[in-house]
């Protein structure tokens, strides 16, 4: 199923047009279009060097475009410096000037608005309540926690409601208690707001629970654009079924199409895999089929009449306490994961087998995912 | 003892060196010189000597100080002089210091190299070639006579500017002389400004002036300082420059407290001076520290 571009159908907000960005023989950005519509909360996941960073710094003005254009808003902002867009940017290390107090951080920005010093001084005082960091306007960057300097930052660039805040790996910083706690009080921010953020991640789950979507990007090249359900349940491709999440993929090639079902004959599942799909692929491509985890159903017995089912043995166990992971060795030699809740209370941790037990594993066609690319 | 040693031996050894090294060859032969500045000139092996009654130390000297207008004119002409030149090492020196920042790593080593290559050649033989330069009949100086003659008005116009034996001659040679300490503390501390802070300047909508103006600017104060100190303190006392470009009419303080030593064989006038002098330079670093320390503190109100 191919993701569906729903957030951007209205007017886009944000469209970047045929961006790339190379440095040297490099290719950092490789003609990337995107439209991102007003009040979305959008992130662009993937790796070190997959050129979100850079992408976030065209739309913040610190890079140029080689080729391509950016408009926000209905303007072309491509040739236009940093200082002259309404485009706001929380850096990654917060970059707090060290020399000012945390309200002279803040107030910056506003040096270079249209206001009256009350009107400024209200301001600062609206932002730090905003961040509820009231009480510690006084203080300096140095004398302040990571979590109290990330909202430092987040104020200073919330301060001149710009159009568009851009976020460098937010939460990136902080350790997870306070993470969990950030990334909620980050969408309530920017649900009272109204502000458009785009975010910059590396790490999935931030991304999932934030966005409204995600962009997965990979070597410079977006290869899927979503809400968080459809990057994870309907990957589009290859790698974004192994980036999100984890899966297990079986090779296969395709021996009938139909019914909205198309059945695979995987060599390694010993046999034919059903699969719902709405695309009806060719007889005889080569495809592979993908499916979660936790959409695989472990049993010490076989079960009756069912589709897709194989036989193998537990090779490894790891209890997580609300759920088991298994890492089963199928008598193609091949290891499959599967993830079960421990649904009842039990002294061996509600596991359904233990170690070398021979065990059957089955999953929905429709849980299974054909992918192509 | 050797347990001991151990223990915090080499750490003890370590800090106590440079305490040594202080002591041995900075605070006891100051303390001799503070003695001696108490003394009274004696035709003697050294030539000083005390008071044979209570007592027994004599402040004429630094009495002196402040009644000669020798000493008073050479101590305001020395610290004009390293003042101006310390300003000009800092309006040379900081777009410089700030320029090598912003090139490639490879050219930072070379431009810095080129900093400090003057240091390989000896000190008095770039005084000497300055010396050359500034004479009636040197091509630097018909060059800049006809660029002055070109400027004014035909009745000013001159043969040749004198230079040598001036203030100009002084603060040229050490602006020429001091600019790489000027330069080493301020690309040190230029160096490890975060970009980033320039960047969020920038995204808060400050151009590029006012970023200079608001965020390295401040910033770079402490190397401002430093550089400042390292130029001013032996611009003020220097000795050779004045001797041999300088006027002989209007001596600077190292020359007079040279002068005092050698050829007047007044002991006890030139600690004195010296020690006026070490004063003059030791206030104002207090203060600053004590200054900074407020500073540092200040951010901390709750």
């Amino acid at each position: 199923m191919a993701a569906t571009d729903t957030g951007a159908a209205a007017a886009p907000f944000v469209r970047i047009e045929g961006v790339t960005k190379t440095f040297g023989t490099f290719r950092a950005v490789d003609n990337v279009s995107l439209d991102i519509a007003k009040g979305e909360l959008f992130s662009l996941l993937g790796g070190s060097g997959c050129g979100k960073t850079t992408l976030l710094r065209m739309l913040a003005g610190f890079e140029q475009p080689t080729s391509g254009r950016i408009f926000i808003d209905g303007q072309d902002m491509t040739s236009l410096p940093p200082y002259e867009r309404p485009v706001n940017m929380m850096f990654q290390s917060y970059a707090l000037f060290p020399h000012m107090s945390v309200e002279q951080n803040v107030g910056y920005g506003l040096k270079h608005e249209d206001l009256t010093p009350a009107q400024r001084s209200a301001r600062v005082k609206e932002m730090l309540e905003l961040v509820k960091l009231s009480e510690l306007a006084g203080r300096k960057p140095h004398q302040l926690s990571g979590g109290q300097r990330q909202r430092v930052a987040l104020a200073r660039a919330l301060s001149k409601q710009p159009k568009l805040l851009l976020l460098d790996e937010p939460l990136g910083a902080l350790d997870k208690k306070l993470r969990e706690h950030t990334q909620f009080e980050l969408m309530n921010i920017q649900d009272r707001t109204g502000i458009t953020f785009i975010v910059v991640t590396h790490d999935q789950e931030e991304a999932m629970t934030l966005s409204s979507r995600i962009a997965v990007m990979d070597r410079g090249v977006i290869r899927q654009v979503g809400t968080p359900n459809e990057i994870y349940e309907f990957p589009s491709n290859r790698f974004v079924a192994d980036f999100i999440g984890s899966i297990n993929q079986f090779e296969g090639e395709v021996i009938r199409t139909g019914g909205g079902m198309t059945d695979v004959s995987c060599p390694v599942l010993s046999g034919t895999v059903k699969a719902a799909t709405d695309a009806t692929p060719e007889r005889g491509s080569k495809v592979t089929v993908a499916v979660r985890p936790e959409k695989i159903t472990i049993t010490r017995k076989a079960p009756s009449g069912g589709v897709n089912v194989v036989r193998g043995t537990v090779r490894d166990l790891g209890y997580f306490g609300k759920d088991s992971l298994y890492r089963v060795k199928l008598e193609s030699g091949h290891l499959v994961l599967v993830n079960s809740v421990n649904a009842r209370r039990s002294d061996e941790g509600g596991r359904v087998a233990q170690w070398e037990d021979e065990v059957w594993l089955s999953f929905e066609p429709s849980s299974a995912i054909l992918l192509t690319d | 003892m050797r347990d001991w040693f151990n223990r915090t031996g080499w750490r003890d050894l370590i800090i106590a060196t440079p305490y040594a090294w202080l002591i041995v060859f900075f605070l006891i032969p100051f303390l001799i010189v503070v003695v001696m500045s108490l003394a009274i000139m004696k035709s003697a092996s050294p030539p000083f000597g005390f008071h044979e009654a209570f007592p027994w130390i004599d402040l004429g000297n630094f009495a002196r100080l402040f009644q000669d207008t020798l000493y008073i004119r050479a101590f305001v002409s020395s610290l004009i002089n390293a003042l101006i030149a310390t300003l000009l090492c800092l309006l040379i020196g900081y777009p410089m210091a700030l320029g090598i920042t912003r090139v490639s790593k490879s050219w930072r080593n070379i431009l810095l190299m080129l900093v400090i290559l003057p240091f390989w050649t000896s000190f008095l033989l770039r005084v000497y070639a300055w010396i050359g330069m500034m004479g009636s009949n040197s091509w630097f100086n018909k060059l800049l006579t006809g660029i002055y003659n070109f400027a004014v008005p035909s009745e000013w116009a001159l043969k040749s500017i004198p230079m040598m034996n001036t203030s100009f001659a002084v603060v040229l040679v050490m602006v020429y002389s001091y600019l790489p300490f000027m330069i080493l503390p301020l690309y040190a501390n230029l160096e490890k400004l975060d970009t980033t802070l320039n960047e969020a300047a920038m995204d808060l909508g400050s151009r590029p002036w006012q970023v200079f103006r608001d965020i390295t600017l401040p910033l770079s104060i402490p190397g401002i300082i430093a550089g400042g100190l390292l130029v001013f303190i032996p611009a003020t006392g220097e000795l050779i420059i004045p001797s041999l470009v300088g006027s002989s009419a209007n001596p600077m303080i190292g020359r007079v407290i040279a002068d005092e030593f050698n050829s007047a064989r007044d002991w006890p006038m030139a600690s004195a001076v010296a020690v006026a002098l070490l004063f003059l330079m030791v206030l104002p670093m207090v203060f600053y520290n004590h200054y900074e320390a407020k500073a540092q503190n200040a951010g901390g109100k709750p």
